[in-house]
């Protein structure tokens, strides 16, 4: 434990910056890969164990999108609409067949799909470990605001979140489709009976989820080093945002990754030895408090 | 008169076959002993997060055996390599190395696992007696302790306290040079990762006393994301940086740590960069991390050790690893052992592998040698250096002294108790 390391860091600008900028990268990263998780669960009611395969396609699309044409907005739509594509062919195929079946049975499918995943990936790209790399407008120096090291990438990587953030919130609360999704997560035979297609609305759920995880897979491409089974971390962490959140909740994902980014970032400066812990400490505690999470009522 | 009987074999020709078949499973070392071909047996990791280190491995070891086969075997007999596939769980490779000299008849071992997998598999070679030579296990207690000695084992690996006190010792004329007193470290939280760190900050002070450690980060081994350590250690600011991070995860650390702009802000020195794994994945490898030498093919600066990086990757379109030569090296000295021995026994091929000296294209002065009294490789090329973008990477090594290395090593041993 290192407090004065803590409370040094709380009395100046820079660390409080730098720190929280950092809190906030890791944040919305795990946020748009529990966004999806907690959406597929709100509508669908599966609970997707190979979420993270999804973060892991992206990445993997959007090295072969960057490696293509060079250019990263093209790997951000190659890795989303990659994942999203999988994703539909997934539940189409194979989650379909385990609606309303036990959870048991969920987890089974959804874990050979991880070997499958990873094995497959394996085969196209290799087992070595790659990496993309810097896209070229993004290798600057960073920012300093108020002291604070901030990098430009990452302001992207923030931003790009937060866009992805307020278009779900908006979408679901204020468009048709959204207000179908809302219905079917809550009546799907009341939705179904009333002549809409609910195996199309439970595809493009799925599929959504799968995007969004692929879209931070190919967010995170150009820091983190690829490798088969990358996803597998990411979805623990992601799993502890969704039950502090509440699962179903999209604001309660925003506040829930937001919450254990900064516990991270923080935690790291006075608790070095023990930041995973912390992570797990306040997620018993939520639980303890409120075991369906902080905004579990909030169902999408 | 032709003599007729009932159609297939009759009773008694089933009796003798079945009592051959008998006597020849029962008693596997009469059919071993008349195979023109010898078996080895290899252990090691081709799935999984260091899958790349193990195929590397295989790869250096076929590529030595078909120059063995090429020139006659191992005293006369054919080499066929037994790889398995141990997933890099120790029970596995354990499990495996038995089965390679039980079931599959293997005489000899190559023991191709990770620290934690070679000590299992050594137990193996104490139970039942098979040659076996460690090809990369890293753990210096692996040969150190003299719990560990039995006569059948032998260790063709680098070791950390060789790297460390030739680390240390570059590093602290770097510090001297440079006024570099405030250090920070980085590196994986498991017990590689914790002993490396440990011995190379030793004699970093050791050799510059004036250093202090004014910031430590652990990250787990293969985590997704360090901007939480790469922020902790700027707050911190020190002058210098080490890491014992490798692979992977070294590669996503400078990733994340270069949009901080970290390496303009302090000197780094990374054992684990100057390996064609890390040095040809990175895209924007920064210029002037001091690394010790895993393998490149310009050191040491010599035709023979360029040519073999060339063929090896002449044959599999890309370069060797750190764990590439190390294996290599150890089908040299089974080869050269074979000969002298003149024989493919274990026993026989023991004695002789013990103090014996090779010629080596990884070598410090183009020999290694198998020391006596641990078992264990040494005089091989060893050094710290800089890196650029571009290949040659790290186009100056300042190589260790052996000297030293030797002198520091039996005070470490002695400290530990182990002599």
């Amino acid at each position: 434990m290192d407090l004065d390391a803590l409370i040094g860091c709380l009395g100046s600008s820079a660390c409080v910056v730098t720190q929280t900028t950092s809190g906030l990268i890791i944040g919305m990263l795990l946020f748009l890969v529990a966004v999806g998780l907690t959406l597929i669960f709100g509508v669908l009611k599966i609970v997707n164990f190979s979420h993270g395969a999804f973060y892991m396609f992206g990445a993997y699309f959007a090295l072969t999108g960057y490696q293509l044409t060079g250019s990263f907005v093209v790997a951000l739509l190659f890795g989303a609409i990659g994942a999203a594509i999988i994703g539909l062919i997934f539940e189409r195929v194979f989650i379909s067949r385990v609606y309303g079946r036990d959870v048991l049975m969920q987890l089974l499918v959804c874990y050979a799909f991880v070997l499958i995943f990873d094995d497959s990936v394996k085969l196209i790209w290799g087992a070595e470990f790659k990496s993309m790399g810097m896209p070229a407008a993004f290798q600057v120096p960073p920012w300093f605001i108020a002291g604070g090291v901030v990098p430009p990438f990452y302001i992207l990587l923030i931003s790009v979140a937060l866009v992805v953030a307020a278009l779900l919130g908006i979408g679901l609360a204020r468009s048709r489709l959204g207000k179908v999704i809302r219905a079917a997560a809550h009546n799907p035979d009341m939705v179904s009976a009333l002549g809409i297609n609910t195996a199309m609305i439970y595809g493009s759920v799925f599929a959504l989820g799968c995007a969004l995880a692929g879209l931070a897979g190919a967010l995170a491409a150009p820091v983190r080093s690829m490798t088969p089974g990358m996803g597998f971390s990411v979805l623990i962490e992601s799993f502890i945002v969704t039950v502090i959140g509440g699962m179903g909740s999209i604001l309660g994902a925003l506040i829930g990754a937001l919450l254990i980014g900064l516990i991270r970032s923080f935690g790291s400066l006075g608790f070095p030895l023990f930041t995973d812990g912390l992570m797990y400490l306040f997620m018993v505690i939520v639980l303890v408090a409120r075991p369906t999470g902080l905004f579990g009522k909030d169902v999408a | 008169m032709t003599k007729t009987g009932k159609p297939g074999i009759n009773r008694r020709t089933t009796l003798a076959l079945m009592g051959a078949g008998a006597f020849t499973v029962a008693s596997p070392w009469v059919a071993r002993a008349q195979a023109k071909t010898i078996k080895i047996g290899m252990p090691t990791i081709l799935s999984g997060r260091v899958a790349q280190l193990g195929t590397s491995s295989r790869n250096a070891v076929m590529l030595e055996v078909e120059k063995v086969n090429a020139a006659g075997g191992l005293a006369g007999r054919q080499i066929e390599m037994v790889v398995r596939d141990s997933k890099g769980q120790p029970q596995e490779a354990a499990r495996i190395a038995r089965e390679l000299v039980n079931t599959d008849g293997c005489e000899l071992l190559i023991d191709g696992e990770a620290s934690s997998g070679s000590f299992a598999v050594h137990e193996v070679a104490r139970d039942i007696g098979v040659l076996c030579i460690h090809t990369c296990s890293e753990a210096s207690s692996l040969t150190a302790d003299p719990k560990q000695h039995i006569p059948n084992a032998f260790r063709c690996v680098r070791q950390g306290i060789h790297d460390s006190i030739a680390g240390g010792s570059y590093a602290a004329n770097i510090a001297k040079a440079k006024g570099l007193k405030k250090w920070a470290t980085c590196s994986p939280d498991y017990a590689y990762g914790r002993d490396t760190t440990a011995e190379f900050v030793t004699y970093l002070k050791h050799f510059a006393p004036d250093v202090e450690i004014i910031s430590e980060t652990w990250p787990k081994l293969f985590q997704p994301d360090y901007t939480e350590t790469v922020t902790k250690i700027l707050q911190a600011k020190p002058q210098a940086l080490y890491s014992a991070l490798w692979g992977g995860d070294l590669t996503s650390y400078i990733d994340q740590a270069n949009i901080y702009a970290m390496f303009t802000q302090m000197e780094v020195f990374a054992v684990n960069m100057a390996d064609y794994t890390a040095l040809t994945v990175v895209k924007n490898l920064p210029k002037g991390i001091h690394s010790g030498n895993r393998y490149i093919k310009t050191y040491p600066a010599t035709a023979e050790n360029a040519a073999w990086g060339d063929a090896y990757k002449a044959k599999y379109k890309e370069y060797p690893t750190n764990w590439s030569w190390q294996n290599a090296t150890a089908v040299m000295f089974l080869s050269e052992a074979a000969k002298k021995a003149n024989s493919t026994d274990g026993k026989k091929l023991a004695e002789v592998l013990t103090g014996l000296t090779i010629k080596c294209p990884f070598g410090a002065d183009g020999t290694v040698t198998m020391r006596g009294e641990d078992r264990t490789l040494v005089g091989y090329a060893i050094g710290w250096g800089t890196t650029i973008p571009n290949e040659p990477y790290v186009p100056e090594v300042k190589s260790g002294d052996w000297k030293q290395i030797f002198a520091l090593e039996a005070e470490w041993k002695k400290s530990k108790g182990y002599t």
